[in-house]
Parts: structure tokens; C-alpha cells; sequence
């Protein structure tokens, strides 16, 4: 089976090798839901839904065979409007249904459209678990640093001194960052891209689909109505060279006009940190690795993420590494059990029942 | 020198000692070898929270009672007749329920200063046996030690003084097996298996077995040998069996019975983590279990699971269910097979983890936001638990829905003989799941198309279809907010709210249609006064009407597998009785119910110690019923049902 990007790791089992191929050529009109889309206009999740009901034709798999799962909040709204299996459950938990679905069934591709509340607050257990455990399924966390369906209260990325309804006087709240969260807790593939960069959003999204594990994607996406503009840097033309800094796997990580800047590792803080590129030579600059066993230096790279108004961040595949899934493990001890009782499972369920200490009254 | 041979019909023996002393296995070894030998028995195992509380305190007190009969018995017994207690600190927390005349057994050799104090004795029991002010002297105390003869009897092994003391309690168990003619052999193999690895260990254990057996024999500290014969059973195959076993094999066996794989997400919790340890085992049947990272996590991927087209289940305890409230609404919104067991301890909050209870009735009839209806069955004994699954899973698949199984800390751990069921004679469960598109839509230009909605109903039970991922044609969203009719599409209508809230309560009253008619044990016809309960209550109460009987007085007792919906004919078998009496451990969650549904006047008999409630005082609340309700004097004296009351 195939999708449409190839796998960093040659021999290796891609996120979606299990899963049903379609023979006919899909259109993004077959994943469109006859539901009506309710975000408000200019959210940044419509440009998502787009990219995504773009993207899954391109991935080639039988749509029946597709489950999106969400929790709650503006995002959360996503499955209804893909004509896929999906399930809108309830806050924070979307982690551990997809859990049971992908363990379930090796046959399905699975996702989870959550946002920065849903993920980061209320289910932030789920989120480092589904991580660790790395269970094949998809994460897109929708980030507009800010709770929406709520009407405007601060998020757990907003950040600190944020005024907002539930703080008059400004936050108090140190925020999460996405990325470094993931890697912190074992990702094997940690992501970020932006919602109005649909190129850039499609090959993270392929990229992700054929990792096999969990996929992390941290989607900055602009709340026009209580949170405009948060990520205004990185979007507009006149800033946006100084503030992306782009990762590409195998590529010296450059950003500024004309690639002025770059990233070198600082012997200082044990970190990495940004230099011109004329003071310390090309040669000097950092090439991104993202398939790095080791997690130390992708870390590195996601604290260049301002935690304040975001006026820097990198972007790109921080890293995507082949680690054993959860649910591959799962389903290979129930096969080698099931492979070591062969048999009637009415006969075994008898001789289960019948065991132990016995005696016969007759 | 001649041994005598006394015949008994039953006896109640409770080994007890420190936490680390091996109580239970001393307890669940000399059950199975009643159990083999064919005796009717029930267990009652009293633990502490703590995996080791301070050694040689009161709280560190652990206890096994085992109550064993000729005849067929309903509980572990109200009163020891034996205690074996291996230092002061289990004579103590002991010795307060024995009846006058009981024997007590034991084992000197920890009754030095140091745990005499610590249990909170001045002066050594022991040394004033026999005296005028002998606290003991309502019982027969046999001081043995036990510890000193076990070290002396394995010395062979080169074992640590520590390691050669540990084996204490198997002398103690071959003392009672030979005091009461069980048969050692599967003692013996089972130490053969259990210490395979560790041959020293192995042999001392049973040395010390085989020397607690010679002692009795041998010496004349002991010069009676009791004889209980086999009690009839119904033929077929037995076993011993806990609930919480019996409970983790109804769950295999509704995923073979059902043709859907297992899958349990669970988190860890006394009492119920036995069943996730044995579930875990049984990966051949198909069986998944995920320990979750939380309560909430572990139904989420039990949910997710069923989506997928599995049998989710989740285990748990009360603090559990409170945790996985919101989840369990989500289940009653999506129409999704859910099983969610409740193994109910004390509470609320913490409470008392390792005692039983039934205080979380009402939290699995009402513990969720909105109108969320789940229906709920409970098993009555030990065994009972393997049915009660597979009646849970039967409601859960047909009707689309979680069910709620409530048993408790009691049944999960105590144990009674099983007739081990035929697999062909256990019902089969049908997913029946959804292939094809079900509706006909009709444009306004006449052009029709079929559509899928996961929200058409089956006339007879109003379940919904169940279309897994991988069917092609019948891809559909579901979640937690309204849906419409039919459709499955987000509503906000509120006459369609006001339509789903009734058709969802519908459905589950529906299942009432399906339950066989309620079994009312009244044998004289005449009974005035009806005992009602639910769980783990049934022995007791069976017990306690057995004696208001044998005293020559009427009283009837019904018991409900299903607590939602009740049984259709449950309203006209109270209207039935002048009196009702529903004793329950809780503070009247049935009684309540019963009263809001029936409008009949429910009569508590509630106890909520976390331990089982006791059949003779039981009786005498029934007594005082039958007393006002036939204008009777009821006199449940020894003398007036004889010393031979059945429990």
C-alpha cells in the first residue's frame, strides 16, 4: 500500500500500511459533510478544513476507513463537517477514545482535531499519555492561544498578563509550549505549521499520516473574535522572514531576509540560539535533524518559540522518530496468544471455566 | 492413643493474624480443600488497606472466615466457632465476636512484652488461663506454638529464623486440615506450584503443612477430630470461585457468546483490580486490557473501543464511577455498548477501600448530568457475578447502551461453590450490526437517495443501529450534544430534545419487556411480610428468613437481578405484602426507589459497617414485622428454631 509521501525510514511500516487503499480517485467534495459549517466567519479552522478535505483524497485510503475524533471547543466542531466515521465527544478526552479505536482496529487511519484548551487543559493527561504510549493516530491541535467557545477567557497558551474576561488585571499563568510539551513527553513525531499556509500545512499533514505512532501537529490558528491578530508576525509579508524559523530535515536552519539569520548551538546555556549567519560563517550553522534519536536538541530549538506575543517561532517537523506503538504491541500479544491456543473458542471458553480445583457431584 | 470423631453440620472458622502473616492464603487454601471435599461453604475475607500495616497493631489485623456445612448455607457465618490467631493483636481485634464456648487457637510464640503492648494488652491473656480472672475463660483456648515447632520442623532447609517462621501459617493450616479431615492432597500440589522456582521455600512450606497435620494426630493437645460430610448438591461440576473471578469469566465469555472482541480500559482500584489482572490474561479470547493513565481515560478507550465495533468495557469502585460520570452520559448520548462495572466499597470519597458496601445505588441511577437513564443489574453471590455479566453484556449490545453492574467488595472477594455452567447452554448475544443504508430520502425534485441514520430506531427494543468504521456507505458523526431524530445531526430543536430525552428513557424501560417474571420465595403462600433486596444481601437475607421460618412463621423474600428498569410485575408482588422490608448496607438507596416508584411503604433494615449484615439480627427485624403484621408473638430463641439454624 502507498500514500502519497515517503517514508524517512526505508522497510519501515507507515502510519497507514493497515489500512484499505481506494482503487478510484477520491475528490474533496466526497469528504464534504452535508452539515452546515457554523465558525464564525474568518476562523482560522476553515482554512484547516479546507487543507484537510484536500489532503485526504491525496492520502488514498477508503474513507470508511477514516475516524476523526474530537473534545470539545470551536475545533472540536471539525468531524461534522467531514463526511468520515468521527465522533465529537466530550472536553479533554478525545485522546483516549481515539486510543481505544486505534487499539481496536489496526485497519483505521485515526485523528484528533482538539485546540489548546481541550489539549493542553482539561485534557492534558490524556494528550501525554496518548504521546508516550505513542499510539498510531494523528493530533492536530488547533492553537489560537485562547478559549473560544467560551467567549474569550485565557488559554494555557495564552500569554502571561493576558487581559481577558476571566482576568481584568491580567493573567497570571506561565503558558505551555506545544512543542516542548510534546517532545517532554516521548513524541516520536512533534510538529508545527500555520492554518493560512496551506502548502506547508498539506506536507505536515502527510508527513504526520505516515508516521506510525503519534503524530503531534500544532496548528497556530488566528481567533478572529477574541484573540485577532496573535499570530500577525508570522503571517505578514513584511515580518514573516524575521519571525518562521523554518525547519527542514537535512537543511542548515536560516531564516531573516535573504537567510541572514541561523541557529548555532550555544555552549553556554547547553541550548541553541540565533546568530547572524555573516558572523559566525555557514558552516557554522545548525543542520536540522529531525530523525535524531535524541530528543535534546529538537527541545532546543522549540524554547526559540516567544512565549510572550509571538514575534519568533520555529516552524517545521521538529522531530519524527520510529519508536514500537502501543497498539501494534497490543495486537501483536493478543495474535501470539491467540496463535499459541489455537482451537474453538467455545471449547477454550469451557475449558477456561472448568479449570482450577473441580469435583463432580452425581 | 484414640482420637475421637465428633460429627458436625457446619463450622464457622476464622484464621486471623498480621498482614504479613498470609491469612488469606491460609483462608483460601483450607476453602478449597473444603470445596474439593464437597462441603457447601462461603468466604468472608477481612483485609486492611494498608499492604502492610505496622506489624503487631490492631489495624494490621487480616482475617479469613470460612463457613463450611453439610447442607446448603447462604453466608460466612454470623460467629466464629473457631478462631486461629497467630499473635495478641488478632486475638484482640478477635475475640469480641466469638460466642461463649467458642475454641480458640493460638500460636504462642509472638506473645512476648513487646506485641502485648503493642495490641493493647497489659497482662499476658495466656498466663491467666484458667484463674478466677481468666478474660478468656468463656472460651477453650489451646496455646500451641506454632512458630517455634515451624522453625523446628523446616530446620533442615537452612532457611533464615525469618524465612523458617514464615511458614507458620501452612503448620497452622495442616493442624486444621487434620482437625477437620480435609483432604491435603491439593494443598500439597499447590505449594508444589506456587514455590516451583524456589525448592527450599517449597519444601518448608510443606513440611510445615505436613507437620501441623502430625501434630494433630500425634500429640494429646488435640484429642477430637470433627467430621462434616459432603452437603448434596445438584449434580454436575464444581468449583470454588470469587466474584471477582466469576465476574473477569462472564466478561470473556460475553465475547465469545457475542462474537466481539473484549476490550477493558481500566485504571486501578480496590476491590476491583482483580478483574483487570485476570482480564489481562486472556489475551487468546481476544480479550484487550489498556491500564489507562485515568478512571476517565480507561471508559473513554472502552468507548472508543465500542465505537470501533468492540464490547467496552471498564472496571472500577465507587470513586471511579464519580470520575467517570461524564463519560458514561456521553455512552447514553451516542447509544454505544457500554459495560461499566462497579465493585462498591465504602464510602464516599476514599471511604473504607478494602470493606464492601451497596451505597453507590443511586449514583449509578442518577450520578450524571441531564436525563441520563442506565440501566443496572447487580449480582447476589460469588458466582452469581459470571451470569450477571453476561446479562449485562446481553442489555448493553442489544439495546445500544452502558449498563451499569454493580457488585461489591463482599462478592468480590468471597467465594462459594460454583456449578460450573455448560458453554451450550449459555445465552448467545447477537451485535447484529448495521451493512446497509436504512432511509429513503425524497427530494423536492422527486429523485430519491438512501441515506444512513444512526438514529432510526428498532421498533421493539427503540435501539439504534450500530454501523462500525470500515463499512462503506454508512459513515455518520455521533458526540455528546442533541441529536436529531432519525438523522443523528446536531439539534438545538427543543421539541426534538424533549422527543430524544423521552425515547432514550423509553428504551431503557423497554428492557423490561425482556426480563423473566420476578422468582418470590414464600413457601407456605401465606406470608404477610415480603424482604426485598438487591446484591450481596441475598445470602443474609435468605438466612434470616430461614430462621423466622424454622421458628413456624411465614415471611416471603424476592431479590432483583435488575434495578433499572425494575421488573414489570415487582409493583403487584408489593401491593401483595402488608408489610416490606428491604434491608440493604446503605442508608435506604433501594428502600427510597421503591417508595418514589411504587408509592409502597419500604422499611429500611440498613447497615453500613463494611461488613456483610448478619443473619441472626436480621431475623429479628423480620421477626418484628411478622409479629405486627400477624398480631403474633415471633420468639426466634435458640430454643424455638433450634441450635441447627441454617445460615
Amino acid at each position: 500500500m502507498t500514500t502519497s509521501t515517503e517514508l524517512p525510514f526505508p522497510g519501515l511500516r507507515s502510519g497507514v500500511e493497515l489500512v484499505p487503499t481506494n482503487d478510484q480517485p477520491q475528490t474533496g467534495k466526497e469528504y464534504t459533510s452535508g452539515q452546515e459549517v457554523r465558525w464564525c466567519p474568518g476562523c482560522g479552522d476553515y482554512a484547516v478544513l479546507k487543507a484537510v478535505q484536500g489532503f485526504l483524497p491525496e492520502l488514498g485510503l477508503r474513507r470508511e476507513n477514516i475516524v476523526f475524533v474530537s473534545g470539545i471547543g470551536c475545533s472540536s466542531r471539525f468531524p461534522y463537517y467531514l463526511d468520515t466515521y468521527g465522533m465529537h465527544s466530550i472536553h479533554g478526552r478525545a485522546p483516549s477514545i481515539a486510543t481505544g479505536i486505534a487499539t481496536a482496529r489496526e485497519d483505521l487511519s485515526v485523528w484528533v482535531v482538539t485546540g489548546d484548551g481541550d489539549a493542553l487543559s482539561i485534557g492534558g493527561n490524556h494528550l501525554i499519555h496518548a504521546l508516550r504510549r505513542n499510539v498510531n493516530m494523528t493530533i492536530l491541535l488547533f492553537n489560537n492561544r485562547i478559549y473560544g467557545l467560551t467567549k474569550g477567557q485565557y488559554s494555557p497558551t495564552s500569554e502571561a498578563g493576558k487581559i481577558t474576561k476571566s482576568t481584568p488585571m491580567g493573567s497570571l499563568d506561565h503558558p505551555f509550549n506545544p512543542v516542548s510539551l510534546a517532545l517532554g513527553a516521548e513524541g516520536s513525531f512533534v510538529a508545527r505549521t500555520i492554518d493560512s499556509d496551506r502548502k506547508h500545512l498539506t506536507s505536515v499533514l502527510s508527513a504526520a499520516a505516515a508516521h506510525r505512532g503519534t503524530s503531534f501537529v500544532e496548528i497556530y490558528q488566528n481567533c478572529p473574535i477574541f484573540n485577532d491578530g496573535a499570530f500577525d508576525a508570522i503571517k505578514n509579508n513584511d515580518t514573516k522572514a524575521d519571525a518562521i524559523i523554518p525547519l527542514v530535515h537535512g537543511a542548515p536552519i536560516r531564516f531573516g531576509t535573504e537567510g541572514s539569520k541561523g541557529l548555532i548551538r550555544d555552549s553556554e546555556s547547553g541550548g541553541v540560539k540565533v546568530v547572524e549567519v555573516a558572523d559566525v560563517g555557514e558552516d557554522a550553522i545548525l543542520v536540522h535533524d529531525a530523525y535524531n534519536a535524541d530528543p535534546t536538541t529538537a527541545f532546543a530549538i522549540s524554547r526559540l518559540t516567544d512565549s510572550g506575543y509571538l514575534n519568533q517561532s520555529p516552524i517545521g517537523i521538529f522531530r519524527q522518530v520510529e519508536r514500537p506503538t502501543y497498539d501494534d504491541g497490543a495486537r501483536g500479544q493478543i495474535a501470539s496468544s491467540q496463535a499459541a491456543a489455537p482451537g474453538d473458542p467455545s471449547e477454550r471458553l469451557a475449558k477456561l471455566i472448568g479449570g482450577g480445583d473441580t469435583w463432580t457431584v452425581v | 492413643m484414640s482420637k475421637q470423631v465428633k460429627q458436625l453440620d457446619r463450622v464457622i472458622i476464622r484464621f486471623a493474624g498480621d498482614s504479613g502473616d498470609g491469612m488469606q492464603l491460609t483462608g483460601d487454601r483450607f476453602t478449597q480443600e473444603s470445596a474439593v471435599f464437597g462441603n457447601d461453604l462461603v468466604t468472608l475475607p477481612n483485609f486492611p488497606a494498608e499492604i502492610r500495616a505496622p506489624q503487631g497493631t490492631l489495624p494490621g489485623v487480616s482475617s479469613f472466615q470460612v463457613h463450611f456445612a453439610d447442607h446448603d448455607i447462604l453466608t460466612a457465618g454470623d460467629a466464629p466457632d473457631v478462631l486461629v490467631a497467630m499473635n495478641p493483636a488478632a486475638l484482640k481485634a478477635n475475640v469480641g465476636d466469638l460466642p461463649k464456648g467458642a475454641a480458640i487457637i493460638v500460636d504462642t510464640h509472638d506473645f512476648t512484652k513487646r506485641n502485648l503492648d503493642k495490641a493493647g494488652y497489659d497482662v499476658n491473656p495466656l498466663d491467666l488461663l484458667g484463674d478466677a480472672n481468666d478474660p478468656l475463660g468463656e472460651f477453650a483456648v489451646q496455646p500451641v506454638d506454632l512458630t517455634g515447632m515451624t522453625v523446628e520442623a523446616v530446620k533442615e532447609f537452612g532457611l533464615s529464623r525469618k524465612d523458617a517462621a514464615r511458614a507458620k501459617n501452612m503448620f497452622a493450616l495442616g493442624l486444621l486440615s487434620w482437625m477437620y479431615g480435609r483432604p491435603t492432597d491439593p494443598t500439597i500440589a499447590f505449594l508444589e506450584k506456587r514455590f516451583a522456582k524456589v525448592a527450599d521455600i517449597r519444601d518448608a512450606n510443606i513440611t510445615a503443612f505436613k507437620a501441623g497435620w502430625n501434630f494433630g494426630e500425634t500429640t494429646e493437645t488435640f484429642v477430637v477430630q470433627y467430621e462434616i460430610k459432603p452437603a448434596p448438591m445438584s449434580q454436575g461440576t464444581y468449583r470454588n470461585i470469587t466474584g471477582n473471578l466469576a465476574l473477569s469469566y462472564g466478561l470473556v465469555a460475553a465475547g465469545v457468546q457475542s462474537g466481539l472482541p473484549v476490550f477493558l480500559g481500566s485504571y486501578p482500584i480496590t476491590p476491583a483490580s482483580d478483574i483487570l489482572h485476570e482480564l489481562s490474561k486472556h489475551k487468546a479470547f481476544g480479550v484487550t486490557t489498556l491500564q489507562a493513565e485515568d478512571e476517565i481515560a480507561g471508559i473513554g478507550a472502552a468507548i472508543g473501543a465500542s465505537f470501533a465495533g468492540s464490547l467496552g468495557v471498564t472496571t472500577t469502585s465507587g470513586p471511579g464511577i464519580a470520575l467517570k460520570s461524564e463519560a458514561i452520559g456521553l455512552a447514553v448520548m451516542t447509544e454505544l455498548p457500554l459495560l461499566v462495572i462497579d465493585v462498591q466499597r465504602g464510602g464516599p470519597s476514599t471511604g473504607l477501600p478494602t470493606k464492601t458496601e451497596q451505597a453507590d445505588l443511586l449514583q449509578a441511577m442518577y450520578g450524571r448530568n441531564g436525563e441520563a437513564p442506565v440501566p443496572i443489574v447487580a449480582p447476589q453471590s460469588p458466582g452469581d457475578c459470571f451470569d450477571a455479566a453476561l446479562e449485562a453484556a446481553r442489555i448493553a449490545i442489544t439495546y445500544r447502551t452502558p449498563v451499569m453492574l454493580l457488585s461489591d467488595g463482599y462478592l468480590a472477594n468471597g467465594s462459594e461453590p460454583w456449578r460450573i455452567p455448560e458453554v451450550a447452554d449459555l445465552p448467545t448475544i447477537d451485535p447484529n450490526f448495521a451493512t446497509e443504508r436504512n432511509q429513503t430520502v425524497v427530494a423536492k425534485d422527486g429523485t430519491e437517495t438512501e441515506e444512513y441514520w444512526p438514529y432510526l430506531r428498532d421498533e421493539d427494543t427503540l435501539a439504534r443501529p450500530w454501523a462500525i468504521p470500515g463499512t462503506p456507505g454508512l459513515e455518520h458523526r455521533i458526540g455528546g450534544i442533541e441529536k436529531a431524530k432519525g438523522t443523528g445531526n446536531i439539534s438545538y430543536d427543543p421539541a426534538n430534545h424533549d422527543y430524544m430525552v423521552r425515547i432514550r428513557q423509553a428504551k431503557v424501560d423497554r428492557i423490561a419487556d425482556s426480563l423473566p417474571p420476578l422468582q418470590v420465595d414464600d413457601p407456605s403462600g401465606e406470608a404477610k411480610v415480603l424482604v426485598i433486596g438487591w446484591g450481596s444481601t441475598y445470602g443474609p437475607i435468605g438466612a434470616g428468613c430461614r430462621r423466622v421460618r424454622k421458628a413456624g412463621f411465614n415471611v416471603a423474600q424476592v431479590h432483583l437481578r435488575h434495578l433499572n428498569p425494575f421488573p414489570k410485575d415487582l409493583g403487584e408482588i408489593l401491593k401483595r405484602y402488608d408489610k416490606v422490608l428491604c434491608p440493604e448496607m446503605n442508608l435506604g438507596q433501594l428502600s427510597l426507589l421503591l417508595r418514589g416508584k411504587y408509592l409502597v411503604d419500604a422499611i429500611g433494615y440498613n447497615q453500613v459497617n463494611g461488613m456483610p449484615i448478619k443473619a441472626a439480627a436480621l431475623a429479628e427485624a423480620i421477626g418484628g414485622l411478622v409479629a405486627e403484621a400477624e398480631g403474633v408473638t415471633v420468639d426466634l430463641t435458640p430454643a424455638s428454631i433450634g441450635t441447627e439454624a441454617s445460615q
